[in-house]
């Protein structure tokens, strides 16, 4: 049997491999999203049992949330100065310039608030999170803590998929702030609009819907982040190598499943 | 073999298989260990022994076999009656396995915060005890990267035996480690069986440690234990593997 795999091997289609490695790739995909559900599953109902461990929770929402403030913030008034920067240049063209403040309030709380919040949740947290709990499986801290009767989605994902979920959407609404202020300064200290026009004109066209979308947007996408990131590092294997790997593949389908995500909430709320 | 019957065995592994896809770990595990004693399980690298050792305590699912563990057969047991039967378990992982973002303090009373509603000075005076028990005494501030080899293994079993156990499991205590600090290893193992009174398994490829320690010895080779017995008699079990490995042994210590 292993003579004939070995002879026909050289012999085999280049096609064949393409498609096998494209099948193989689909595979993995599937096999990444139902072990994310499983994962999401068990991190709920673990969430819900006692005890709740309140010290590490809080722990998580001042790494996550608190520490992540002074970076969303600037991303936010840079992206809302590069988007108030743009569209004025297009809405000159047809002496729309008091459309500006709306323009970059509905961009900014509907879209990009809560993807680069999650975006730099992704970069600054998740890739330490996935790092630690790769570290902590690899080297038996993870076993340790079940010889110890204490479940490690419990105490170690739970906090972290947790706060993922409550701080994206509060940085998200720093980042509304931010964008919006950033817009501001744009359009009008530098562009010479006024006051009165940014203000009322913003106040008309943003609801409070929008507001909602972006806030729900980014809890979704908190949780998902959070969440690659912990599966990553939970099913890491082999080594300080492995745990680079694990972390790699995190970050990337974090990022991804922001923008996966994103298109398919705007569905959602779009029709 | 004495006509009265002895106490059934703490821990009995019948028939036990477990393969990671197409590597084929454990092929049929049969072995009992005795309340009260220390039991090694001898093999080569790789040979599935820290495989075995997982099966004892829950971490892993056999794909066929039982595991009894203090009269209970602990394979289809759910998360919650797992957590109930670990407690009577302590384990003493390769690597020690301490938390590195805590200090030695909190890595001992670990245990002891989850699951006892003790005073902090209770946590205290217990964790003093432990550590002395392996001969520690003011580190309780150190994290684990500031410690030795030796000490985390001293550590580790501080952590282990916090809950009072009624087992404890060590995977590979030896390993890694200087002569000297071997020999003192050895010697807490043995202690802790006289003081503590626990069933203990010992995972080992250091023959010598292993007959310093074990009341029985269990030869763990290509997925089976071919050989079993007291250490002596095992010296002289005429398995080929079993003989060639104490060779292998013997050679390269000369
Ligand atoms: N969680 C796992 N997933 C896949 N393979 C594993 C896993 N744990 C152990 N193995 C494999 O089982 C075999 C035995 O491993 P192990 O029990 O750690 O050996 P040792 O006797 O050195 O302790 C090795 O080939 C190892 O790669
Ligand atoms: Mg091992």
């Amino acid at each position: 049997m292993t003579t004939s795999d070995l002879e026909s091997s050289p012999k085999r289609n280049p096609l064949v491999g393409l498609v096998e490695g494209v099948g193989n790739g689909v595979l993995g995909v599937f096999q990444t999203v139902g072990g994310l559900v499983s994962l999401a599953a068990s991190v709920v109902v673990w969430a819900l049992r006692p005890p709740y461990r309140l010290q590490n929770l809080f722990a998580q929402f001042d790494f996550v949330g608190v520490g992540s403030i002074v970076l969303v913030s600037l991303t936010g008034i840079f992206s809302g100065m590069v988007f108030a920067t743009q569209s004025w240049s297009a809405f000159e063209l047809f002496g729309a310039e008091s459309l500006v403040g709306p323009t970059v309030a509905l961009t900014v709380t509907r879209e990009l608030a809560p993807v680069f919040s999650a975006l730099m949740v992704t970069m600054r947290a998740c890739s330490a999170m996935c790092t630690e709990i790769g570290t902590m499986r690899v080297t038996e801290q993870v076993d340790a803590l079940e010889t110890m009767a204490v479940n490690p989605v419990q105490y170690l994902l739970v906090p972290r998929v947790l706060a993922g979920l409550c701080m994206v959407p509060l940085l998200t609404m720093i980042f509304d702030t931010a964008g919006l202020f950033g817009g501001f300064f744009v359009a009008v200290p530098l562009k010479g609009l006024s006051v009165g026009t940014f203000v009322l004109r913003t106040q008309n066209l943003l609801a409070p819907a929008d507001i909602w979308e972006g806030l729900s947007k980014g809890a979704v996408f908190g949780f998902t982040v959070t969440l690659i990131a912990c599966y990553r590092g939970y099913n890491a294997r082999g080594g300080a190598k492995g745990v680079g790997q694990a972390t790699t593949r995190a970050m990337v389908d974090a990022a991804l499943a922001v923008f996966i995500e994103d298109y398919f909430m705007g569905l959602l709320f779009h029709g | 073999m004495s006509a009265e019957q002895k106490k059934p065995p703490m821990i009995s592994v019948q028939d036990l298989w477990k393969s990671f896809g197409d590597n084929h770990v454990l092929t049929g595990i049969d072995l009992d260990i005795e309340e009260g004693s220390t039991c090694v399980i001898l093999g080569g690298s790789g040979s599935g022994k820290t495989v075995l050792m997982k099966h004892m305590i829950g971490l892993l699912k056999p794909d066929r076999g039982t595991v009894i563990v203090d009269g209970e057969d602990i394979v289809p047991m759910d998360d919650r009656d797992l957590e109930r039967v670990r407690r009577k378990f302590g384990m003493v992982f390769q690597g020690a396995a301490l938390f590195d973002s805590m200090t030695v303090y909190e890595n001992v009373s670990f245990a002891l915060r989850e699951h006892s509603n003790l005073s902090e000075e209770e946590i205290r005076a217990k964790v003093r005890e432990k550590l002395a028990i392996v001969g520690l005494r003011d580190i309780e501030e150190r994290y684990p990267a500031e410690l030795s080899g030796g000490m985390r293994k001293r550590v580790g079993l501080a952590r282990a035996i916090v809950l009072d156990p009624k087992i404890v499991l060590y995977d590979e205590p030896t390993t890694g480690l200087d002569p000297i600090t071997t020999d003192y290893v050895d010697d807490m193992i043995v202690t802790a069986k006289a003081e503590l009174h626990v069933t203990q398994v010992v995972i080992s490829h250091d023959i010598a440690s292993s007959f310093k320690v074990a009341d029985k010895v269990a030869f763990l080779f290509k997925g089976k234990i071919v050989a079993e017995g007291p250490s002596q008699e095992l010296r002289h079990n005429p398995h080929p593997d079993l003989q060639h490995f104490l060779q292998m042994w013997f050679a390269k210590g000369e």
